[in-house]
């Protein structure tokens, strides 16, 4: 267990250094303060709305993530297919598993030092009034598990192909897919024909609606063990993708 | 444990095309085997296979006695694995490359610190540590590539293609570093270049799609050349002189080639003492007389492509 352990956490900790050895992160980072902060005071109407919380920025987290997470997912698997990296990985004594949970942690940590980095916005409202601190961390808590649900899809994605943009472009499709499977534009494709239970189905694997509950400061169980599944779920879609496509 | 591979039927088929096809041999200690065979012949593919990235379509492999499928991390623990190119992560330095392949091989502690610095001893990569492996020469980051996967003592290394694309100075570095590996383990290289086999192997299988045509050493490739034991000489009016020649009861056949006489022995027979006799005796002015060791690349082809030509 220990050493299964290690492994994990030893191809994390390669990855992670990655990212900042490259302007990925540092890109990354940069164009998500900015954009949050773009969307949170001109769109979100922060001062506007006179109301100390977070609200106004974290609404928008979905769709920051729809781009920027599969910006960040593509390369997990793609590049270690066109540098033939993947070779050298697999075939050191660590599971496809613990490769695949080792680099989507990596990505994971990644995107949850870049929410952290967000700190000033929290900054602001507890200098502008008193805001509900439960709140403001399940609102924290609710965008880091999305960001991993949107990220355990691009790890999946990015593993179908060495193609970078094509992994981006599939992440962005699936995601979205994700992201709307609750709202009516939706539903409505299937209301006219598929059963009740289908219908409630495919509503309930909307990130939006299990991000909401989150945000409004309700952290409940389904919610939590929804994105845990979404993670599992796709993070096993990729070990069994690597396993039948390693040649190619 | 024992330190052997055994390839059971190894196969691996790409939809109807056989890249490994019922492949079966046995590699013992001490042998420093040689993949020969043209690009695309299934070399590459069965070392995935005998390294555990790839999984074969039927029939298997035991490395140490550990099954490639059924204990894969056992068996890839034993071995160390070159793959073509060399592929590395090219932003990390030499160094905390390689310790972070040592710690993938299980070393913790100081001891991580310890076999990065060893690995990086014995590839002479002492210039180098602290650069990033993407700003090093194509010579250097092939040293990096053997350095990992030397970093655990591997009692088996299979290096695909080691030298392919270097220059002879790094050529024959490398293959120096392979002859020094060579003792008390299993390596097995594959390559197009039929002077690395002679240079580095004892033993040699030449492989064509998928299929494995001869197994055997270097010196007994060579034998299997037509001009194996044939003498050629260089000499002034060829026509007459092959004339002679001919006719000695030793000789199978005479050929004239671009100013170049070469007499093949009949079956059994050693030639190159009857031609000098002959030499001494007509008073031919002879330029260059040489007995032949066989030419590899001429048994390479007829054993590929099932006739030699030239």
């Amino acid at each position: 267990m220990s050493s299964s352990l290690s492994a994990v956490s030893n191809i994390a900790r390669r990855e992670l250094a990655g990212y900042f050895s490259t302007p990925v992160a540092w890109v990354f980072i940069v164009i998500f303060l900015v954009m949050s902060g773009v969307f949170t005071f001109y769109i979100g109407a922060f001062y506007e709305r006179g109301i100390a919380g977070l609200e106004p920025f974290f609404q928008f987290h979905p769709w920051l993530y729809l781009f920027l997470v599969p910006a960040i997912g593509m390369r997990l698997w793609a590049e270690e297919r066109r540098s033939g990296t993947i070779e050298l990985l697999l075939t050191l004594p660590v599971t496809t598993w613990q490769a695949v949970l080792g680099k989507f942690l990596a990505a994971w940590i990644f995107v949850g030092l870049a929410l952290l980095l967000t700190f000033p916005l929290w900054l602001t409202v507890m200098y502008l009034g008193k805001p509900d601190n439960g709140v403001i961390l399940a609102g924290y808590l609710g965008s880091w598990l999305m960001a991993g649900g949107f990220l355990a899809i691009a790890s999946c994605t990015s593993a179908l192909t060495k193609n970078q943009v094509v992994a981006f472009i599939l992440s962005v499709v699936v995601c979205f897919g994700f992201l709307l499977s609750g709202l009516p534009m939706v539903m409505n494709l299937f209301t006219a024909w598929a059963p009740q239970a289908l219908l409630d189905v495919i509503a309930s694997f909307s990130f939006l609606a299990h991000f909401a509950d989150i945000s409004k400061g309700v952290i409940d169980l389904r919610d939590l063990v929804y994105f845990g599944l979404v993670m599992t779920f796709w993070l096993l879609a990729t070990t069994i993708v690597l396993e039948m496509k390693k040649a190619d | 444990m024992p330190l052997r591979i055994e390839a059971r039927a190894l196969s691996k088929t790409y939809g109807s095309l056989a890249a490994v096809d019922k492949l079966s041999f046995v590699v013992e200690a001490g042998e420093v085997l040689g993949f020969l065979g043209p690009n695309g012949a299934g070399k590459s593919t069965t070392m995935k296979m005998l390294t555990g990235f790839l999984a074969p379509t039927s029939g298997t492999a035991l490395v140490n006695g550990h099954d490639i499928m059924e204990n894969s991390l056992a068996a890839r623990r034993c071995t160390g694995y070159l793959p073509e190119g060399a592929p590395a992560y090219g932003e990390m330095s030499v160094r905390r490359f390689l310790e972070f392949i040592a710690r993938a091989r299980g070393f913790a502690g100081k001891d991580v610190a310890r076999a990065a610095a060893a690995a990086i001893e014995r590839l002479n990569l002492e210039g180098v540590p602290e650069q990033s492996i993407e700003t090093l020469s194509k010579g250097f980051k092939r040293r990096v590539g053997l350095a990992q996967a030397i970093i655990h003592d591997p009692s088996v290394l299979i290096l695909d293609e080691p030298t392919d694309g270097l220059d002879p100075n790094q050529k024959h570095e490398i293959r120096r570093l392979i002859r020094e590996m060579s003792q008390e383990k299993i390596i097995v290289i594959s390559t197009h270049l039929l002077e690395e086999v002679h240079a580095v192997c004892n033993r040699a299988m030449i492989i064509s799609d998928g299929r494995l045509l001869v197994d055997d050493t270097p010196a007994g490739l060579i034998a299997r050349s037509r001009y194996h034991d044939a003498v050629t000489l260089v000499v002034e009016q060829p026509e007459r002189v092959a004339s002679v020649l001919s006719e000695l009861p030793e000789a199978r056949k005479v050929e004239l080639r671009e100013g170049e006489l070469t007499v093949f022995p009949a079956q059994g027979h050693k030639l190159f003492e009857v031609v000098s006799n002959a030499v001494r005796e007509h008073g031919w002015a002879v330029s260059e007389l040489r007995l032949e060791a066989g030419r590899l690349d001429e048994v390479f082809r007829q054993v590929t492509q099932g006739g030699a030509t030239s």
